[in-house]
This record gives C-alpha cells, sequence and structure tokens, in this order.
C-alpha cells in the first residue's frame, strides 16, 4: 500500500449502495477489468468512462451498504482508484475493500469540504488529507493495526499466506 | 461477566470464558455458506492460498438459487465452477437449482443451531439469528479464509435490543415492524451492531416472522439479527435437526447492551420508497401510487405464511389488468405445501406468474427485470437505485398482504381496504 496518495477527486453523495457501485446483473462476472468497465453504473455511465488511474472516491455516510458482493470493491480497484475516503463505511464492504487491497480512509464531514474535481493528497501515516486546490487539511481516521498489517501485505490472500508458511 | 448473546456466542467459538464488545477475536466457523453468485470468486480466492483441501467438508453448504436455471452462458459456467469445486472437495451439503433460497433451505434442511456461528457470502446471512445463531453476511476472500481454515475473524459487535411491545393490528406483520424500525434509525442506525428483537410481539411471532426482522437487520447496518430462543425455536428445530445445540440469553445488566423500545400497537402497514429501505412511510401517505409489477417472494417473504395471507386476500379475485405478479416461492417445501394447500391454483386463477424457487428479480439479476420507468412493488428487502433492473425503475416494497390488495387494485393499497 502507498503511504502517499495523491489523486483527483470523484465525488459522491450519502448511502451509495453495492447495487450503485455494481449492478446485480453484472455479478456474473469475476475479471477486475471486465468489472471496471460497469463500476457506479447504477448512476450513469460517466465515472466508468472518464475515471484515471490513480484517482479518489470521496463521499458521504455509508458508503458500500448493500450486499456482500466482493464485485464492489473489486471493481473500484479494477478501475485504478487508488483509495475511497468517506464520511463513513458500511462494514461488510469495509472488510471485503480491505481484503482485496483497496485502500479505505474515515474523514469526518468531508463530502462537505472538498468539491468535485479538486486535487488532493492524503499522507496515511501522519492521518492528513490536504486539498491543494484549497490548501485545506482534514484529519484522516487512520485503519486500525490490524487491518492496516492485511492492507501493507496487499490484502488478505497474501497476508495469511505469509501466515500460514510461517506456521 | 454479563455478556449479550452475541458475546456469549462468540466466545465460545473463539474458545474464552469471557469477551466485551470492540475486542477482536478469532472464532471457529460452524456453518459456512455460499451461493452461485458469490461462490466463483470465493473459489477463485480460495485456489490462490497454499492449502489444497478445505478444512471441514461437512461444515460448507452450497446452493444455488440466485440464477437458476442458469439464465445466461455465464452464468451456465458459473454453475459449472461450484459443481466441480463441490465435487472436488467432497461437500455433501450441496443444493443445485432445485431447492430454492438459501436463506429459507438453510434452516429447513436443519444447518442452522442455536448458540453457532454461521458465516455465509451474502449480506442476509443474518437472516439465521432468528433462530438464536450469531449469523452474518461476508465477501468472497473472506469466505476463501474460512474455507482453507475454518476461523475468521471478528471485533465483537455491541447490542442493541429493540424491545417490540403491542398487538398488531389486522393484516400487519413482522414486515411493517421492521420497516417502522429501519425508517426510524436509518440506513446505517445499527451499523455494526446486533440487532436483537425481543419483547412481547416478537415472542407472538412465528419462526418465519422472525425471519423477516433478522432478515432486514443489514439495511439499518446490523452486523447480526438475533432472536432469544424459546419454546417455539425448539419446536421448529425439532421437525429438521436431531442435534445437539446450546441456548444462550443475554443477560439484563450486559455492559454493551443498549434497548429501544418500540410500540407497536397503532401500526399502519408501512411502505419503504424508493431508492432507499430507511425512507418509510405509512401506507395512507402513498396510497394510490400505480404499480406495474408485484413480485411476492425473496428471503424476506417468500414463506408460507406469506403466500396464505396473499392468497386469502387474492382468492376469487384477479390482479389488475395492467398488472403482472410474480409468485415466487422461497424453496421447494414451501413450494410444494403451497400446491397442497390450493394456494398456487389461487394465484394462477387471478392471473399471477409462478415461478421456480430463486431469488427472482430482488436483484435484477435474473427473472422479472424491469423497464425504464416501469414500477415494481416488492416483498424483497431492497429498493435501491436499479435494483431490479432499469435503474430508471422505481421499487417500494411492502409485506405480502400490501402486496396481494395492490395487485388486484394496480396501485398500492392498504390490505384492511380490501372487504
Amino acid at each position: 500500500m502507498e503511504k502517499k496518495i495523491k489523486g483527483k477527486v470523484w465525488k459522491f453523495g450519502d448511502d451509495i449502495d453495492t447495487d450503485i457501485i455494481i449492478p446485480g446483473r453484472y455479478l456474473v462476472l469475476t475479471d477486475e477489468k471486465e468489472l471496471a468497465e460497469h463500476v457506479m453504473e447504477g448512476l450513469g455511465s460517466e465515472f466508468s468512462r472518464n475515471v484515471q488511474k490513480g484517482d479518489i472516491i470521496l463521499a458521504g455516510k455509508n458508503f458500500g451498504c448493500g450486499s456482500s458482493r466482493e464485485h464492489a470493491p473489486i471493481a473500484i480497484k479494477g478501475a485504478g482508484i487508488s483509495a475511497v475516503v468517506a464520511e463513513s463505511f458500511a462494514r461488510i464492504f469495509y472488510r471485503n475493500a480491505i481484503n482485496v487491497g483497496l485502500t479505505l480512509l474515515e474523514s469526518k464531514n468531508i463530502s462537505k469540504k472538498v468539491s468535485q474535481g479538486d486535487e488532493i493528497k492524503i499522507n496515511i501515516e501522519r492521518g492528513v488529507l490536504t486539498d491543494l486546490n484549497t490548501g485545506e487539511e482534514f484529519e484522516v481516521k487512520n485503519l486500525p493495526e490490524f487491518m492496516l498489517d492485511i492492507l501493507n501485505k496487499g490484502g488478505l490472500i497474501p497476508y495469511l499466506n505469509e501466515k500460514l508458511e510461517k506456521d | 461477566m454479563a455478556m449479550t448473546m452475541a458475546e456469549k456466542i462468540l466466545a465460545k467459538a473463539s474458545a474464552k470464558k469471557s469477551i466485551e464488545a470492540g475486542e477482536i477475536v478469532m472464532a471457529n466457523i460452524n456453518v459456512a455458506m455460499t451461493h452461485d453468485l458469490t461462490g466463483p470468486l470465493s473459489v477463485e480466492s480460495f485456489k490462490k492460498i497454499g492449502v489444497k483441501k478445505v478444512w471441514d467438508p461437512e461444515k460448507i453448504v452450497v446452493i444455488f438459487d440466485h440464477q437458476v436455471p442458469a439464465d445466461s452462458i455465464e452464468a451456465a459456467q458459473n454453475h459449472i465452477i461450484m459443481r466441480e469445486f463441490v465435487k472436488k472437495q467432497g461437500i455433501n451439503n450441496f443444493y443445485d437449482v432445485n431447492e430454492g433460497v438459501c436463506h429459507q433451505v438453510l434452516p429447513e434442511k436443519g444447518h442452522i443451531l442455536p448458540g453457532e456461528v454461521v458465516v455465509g457470502t451474502d449480506s442476509h446471512t443474518c437472516t439465521h439469528g432468528a433462530l438464536g445463531a450469531f449469523a452474518t453476511g461476508i465477501g468472497s476472500t473472506d469466505m476463501a479464509m474460512v474455507f482453507a481454515t475454518g476461523k475468521l475473524w471478528f471485533k465483537v459487535p455491541e447490542t442493541i435490543k429493540f424491545q417490540i411491545e403491542g398487538s398488531l393490528n389486522d393484516y400487519v406483520s413482522a414486515k411493517d415492524v421492521i420497516l417502522n424500525i429501519i425508517g426510524k434509525i436509518g440506513a446505517d442506525g445499527a451499523t455494526y451492531k446486533a440487532c436483537e428483537f425481543s419483547g412481547e410481539t416478537t415472542k407472538e411471532m412465528s419462526i418465519s416472522e422472525r425471519m423477516v426482522l433478522c432478515n432486514m437487520a443489514i439495511e439499518m447496518g446490523g452486523k447480526t439479527g438475533l432472536v432469544e430462543p424459546d419454546d417455539k425455536t425448539i419446536k421448529y428445530l425439532e421437525g429438521c435437526s436431531n442435534k445437539k445445540y446450546e441456548i444462550m440469553k443475554t443477560d439484563d445488566d450486559a455492559k454493551s447492551l443498549q434497548t429501544m423500545q418500540i410500540d407497536v400497537s397503532n401500526l399502519e402497514p408501512q411502505i419503504a420508497c424508493p431508492n432507499h429501505v430507511d425512507n418509510v412511510k405509512s401506507i395512507s401517505e402513498v396510497e394510490g401510487i400505480n404499480v406495474d409489477q408485484v413480485f411476492l417472494g425473496s428471503c424476506t417473504n417468500g414463506r408460507l405464511e406469506d403466500l396464505r395471507t396473499a392468497a386469502q386476500i387474492i382468492k376469487g379475485q384477479h390482479i389488475a389488468k395492467n398488472v403482472r405478479m410474480l409468485v415466487i416461492p422461497a424453496s421447494r417445501e414451501i413450494y410444494t405445501k403451497a400446491m397442497d394447500e390450493g394456494l398456487l391454483k389461487i394465484f394462477v386463477d387471478s392471473g399471477a406468474l409462478i415461478c421456480n424457487p430463486c431469488c427472482g428479480p430482488c436483484l435484477g439479476g435474473h427473472v422479472g427485470l424491469l423497464g425504464a420507468g416501469e414500477v415494481s412493488l416488492s416483498t424483497s428487502n431492497r429498493n435501491f437505485k436499479g435494483r431490479q433492473g432499469s435503474p430508471d425503475a422505481e421499487v417500494y416494497l411492502s409485506s405480502a398482504a400490501v402486496a396481494a390488495a395492490s395487485a388486484i387494485k394496480g396501485s398500492l393499497m392498504d390490505p384492511r381496504d380490501n372487504k
């Protein structure tokens, strides 16, 4: 996992559910690139057509609510998103994202303070998000150490494989 | 130490005397369920782990319910992947395309027992807490870890106890109660909490109704739904399992326990309006909205009681001219019982379609999808944008009684007015 992330913001609202992130009819797919072609399609195709590698999703509360489909974080990761910053996350999505190696960060009221298209940088170790368009800094809640450990290994499978080898 | 039911179950599963909310424990899993839609990813992840055999094939349940029979080549390929996995791993608890929806079939076949830890790659796995198990939805990678090790880590959740009191009005049921609660506390009102349903009203409810409450715990962010086992639970289990189990109950003085009083004595039928489950209104506020399709089924309300209630309302009447009605019994067992009781004939005579037991249009992947501008009234559990097909369609959620009355009328209708 990158300790410092820089990218352009794509803004979303509250309660972005997994059917918006990847609609049910695409769950027959498993490949991350194929899934990425339909990411956020619940809100139209603007995002999937224009998203660039390294961009950052910034949303309100309860991001990822709904289904346990891991296709959701896989589609986001497949689209090249470097991190999702939200005010809060639904818990199954939260676990799934960490498990597939997608960086998630929580920041209070952030969706009201940063604008669509702004360039932001995040220093994960210091827990600081900077809006490069306005110069404003915001606090980012760090992940619990246990989850950071999984993320640093690139997800649950590499983490587990290392553990199994040690045992 | 005083503990909640959720804490006691997780303590036992992680071989600890006592645990507290917030603690991270590594729990032994009793039942691991996966289905045709999220199974292939679980198998793919499992193959990346350096283990050849699953930890215990007897504790794994594989079931096909989302796209049955296969409606596309991709779905058929996914079925093949799962059938091969089941064969190679020696998994006997395998239900192919003909059994029904996972959250009905698992309890029916005796896989769910009180006091056990159940995980499934489906967010509505929380349904099984209705029998007093700690049951929760997980992703495919977590499932791969369970397949390999039989264990999974959990942050022990705090508990909200919903103390539900009051007698329900005619044609008001568990669905209305849970929609009312979700409307009150919001889609993230119980994030990462164990939602325990209690009080006289819950005690009066059948196991099927308790399953409705627990099924929708996830719609307010809950980690699991739970109901304390009682005589009804024991009787239900006698019919489907001869295994031993341990009943655990929440101590009143448990530290992480928060209680919420819910009075349902004057509750009207409730409707979740597009596009969020917590956008809940009473039927009187939305009566008259036209519907194109009515879906009676799903892991929320596709059980025998739901079919009985709907058939009683529909009997001798025809559904409205411009309405399509899909009736999908949640399992083969329910299907045959509904057939024996003559319920299916009532539906067919009224102009409804009966489909094979499956998830149906609930998640917009299989039969009965909606086109742009269409409106669905559904007894399922989610009404997100695009959930049942076109992102420009709308989904309302209700009980079986409201669904039946509205199918006859052609618009949202209070079942109590269908005289």
